[in-house]
């Protein structure tokens, strides 16, 4: 139904074909968060994959350092209309950190410091898809982007990459999170414009 | 899941546009088909060039209800893309395309107890959100607009929740909503409804204010906001850099986090 505005030219034509569609590019890193910066000690921190049996995998902060790091980089798009493109991280893949984790459920729920929680599908998470990323830009990652570590699920919107996470709880059936219940979609593909319900 | 209109594309038309202060504007539209929005949730409008580029921005809601008139006040950003243009360059009878309403968090419902008047509509029960607890708004510039519309709503509501605002602004002719606020913060303030407005000037203060000018400060902050033994729900809005500030600033003065929510409007 788009139909054109009286007047208006738009400044740029930034139109890469990097851009998902009704996204701006930009240089600087805005945050979309609900509440306030939480402060998350390394010494304090650690990762939890919690499965159906009731086991858990859990890494501390040095478990997570002695696993292969990767150099990521990558495109980021968030619901609020920004991308920022060819950004780097380093962090441990979701594949490495489920090497060992035995689960028949086909959807997790990602849990962070601070209390929210994003729903992500296990198929999102794997096969090169997703991190636990503790570097951004070559410095570790601030505490406003998610430090000391976020998930990052570069090709989903970018609230689904968890800031502050603490672990993934895998869930039978896909199930809304904090983000989900306040009106964002419950996959969030950016290339189909998955932004609201 | 819950109970809340899905948000979709409408079609707004420019009712009224005039400047809210030197370096803004407000903006009503009339949405066809708008279900009404709560105190404190936005919208994304979209602008459409002649070649077919999009550019699509947030803005919060300065009004609140069942109404299809939406009241937008929009800050110029320098070499911006789409606030020049919304401020400068938008006319009566001009369409633009809005996506909303939008955010479900970021929200102030009148208290079932205590308001004179229901709620209008969409309320998500039971809804913690919902308890009779005092209020703190803290808003910096343009992130006045969604605190506006919440004690606006409490005002409307004739809700007894006592109600504050802390507003941080360049100086006295960047206000926004001043006739608006100095109505709410008139009257007595044990009434219901009523709002108190403490304003602090980054740049210059009206004449004789002995206060003093400058960025808001965590001793200024601590001095004004109600304290965290009164346990009040706070709203924090405004450019990035002030919402972490104030956020930050918060915690070590012993509010929870639960307690405050946060509206990032980008910048810096
Ligand atoms: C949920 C939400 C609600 C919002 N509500 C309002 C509102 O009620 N009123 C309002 O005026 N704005 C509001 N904003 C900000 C608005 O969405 C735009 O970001 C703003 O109008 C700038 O857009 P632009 O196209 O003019 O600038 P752009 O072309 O996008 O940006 C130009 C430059 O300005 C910087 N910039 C972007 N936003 C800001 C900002 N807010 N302050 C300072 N610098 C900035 C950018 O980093 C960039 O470098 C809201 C933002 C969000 C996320």
């Amino acid at each position: 139904m788009s139909f054109i505005t009286r007047g208006f030219g738009g400044r740029s034509r930034d139109r890469d074909e990097r851009l998902p569609p009704g996204q701006t590019l930009v240089h600087d890193f805005p945050v979309l968060s609900a509440g306030p910066t939480p402060e998350v000690d390394t010494a304090d921190w650690a990762f939890t994959i919690h499965t159906e049996t009731g086991v858990d995998h859990r890494w501390t902060w040095d478990d997570l350092m002695a696993l292969p790091i990767e150099d990521v980089s990558t495109d980021i798009h968030c619901v609020t209309h920004w991308s920022k493109l060819g950004t780097s991280w380093r962090g441990i893949a979701l594949d490495t950190l489920f090497a060992d984790v035995e689960t028949g459920y086909d959807y997790t729920m990602a849990h962070s410091y601070g209390g929210y929680t994003t729903n992500v599908p296990l198929d999102d998470l794997l096969d090169g898809k997703a991190w636990v990323a503790f570097e951004f830009d070559g410095e570790p990652l601030p505490a406003e982007h998610g430090g000391p570590a976020r998930l990052i699920v570069p090709h989903l919107y970018f609230w689904k990459s968890a800031k502050w996470v603490r672990g993934l709880d895998m869930i039978e059936r896909d199930e809304p999170g904090f983000w989900e219940q306040n009106g964002y979609h419950l996959r969030g593909d950016p290339w189909k414009e998955e932004r609201y319900w | 899941m819950i109970a809340r209109p899905r948000s979709a594309w409408h079609v707004a038309t420019v009712v009224s546009t005039r400047p809210e202060t030197p370096g803004s504007a407000r903006i009503d539209l009339d949405v066809a088909g708008w279900p009404g929005n709560e105190a404190g949730q936005h919208l994304d409008v979209r602008l459409t060039a002649p070649d077919g580029y999009t550019a699509t921005r947030s803005y919060s809601i300065a009004s609140s209800g069942g109404s299809t008139r939406v009241v937008l006040a929009v800050d110029r950003v320098p070499d911006g893309e789409v606030s020049p243009f919304l401020v400068d360059e938008l006319r009566v009878g001009d369409r633009v395309e809005v996506h909303g309403p939008l955010g479900g968090f970021f929200v102030w419902r009148p208290d079932p107890i205590t308001a004179g008047a229901p709620s209008p509509g969409h309320r998500r029960d039971p809804d913690p959100s919902a308890a009779p607890r005092p209020v703190q708004l803290v808003g910096g510039g343009s992130g006045v607009v969604p605190l506006f519309a919440m004690a606006s709503a409490h005002a409307a509501a004739r809700d007894a929740t006592p109600f504050r605002l802390l507003y941080s602004v360049r100086s006295p002719s960047d206000l926004f909503f001043a006739d608006e606020l100095a109505a709410l913060a008139t009257g007595d303030p044990e009434q219901p409804g009523a709002l108190r407005v403490d304003l602090v000037y980054t740049r210059r203060a009206p004449d004789g204010d002995p206060r003093p000018v400058g960025r808001i400060t965590r001793e200024r902050l601590e001095a004004t906001v109600l304290p965290a033994g009164a346990a009040p729900r706070v709203f924090v809005c405004g450019s990035t850099g002030f919402v972490e500030a104030v956020a930050s600033w918060l915690l070590e003065l012993g509010h929870r986090a639960q307690d405050i929510r946060t509206e990032r409007f980008g910048g810096t």
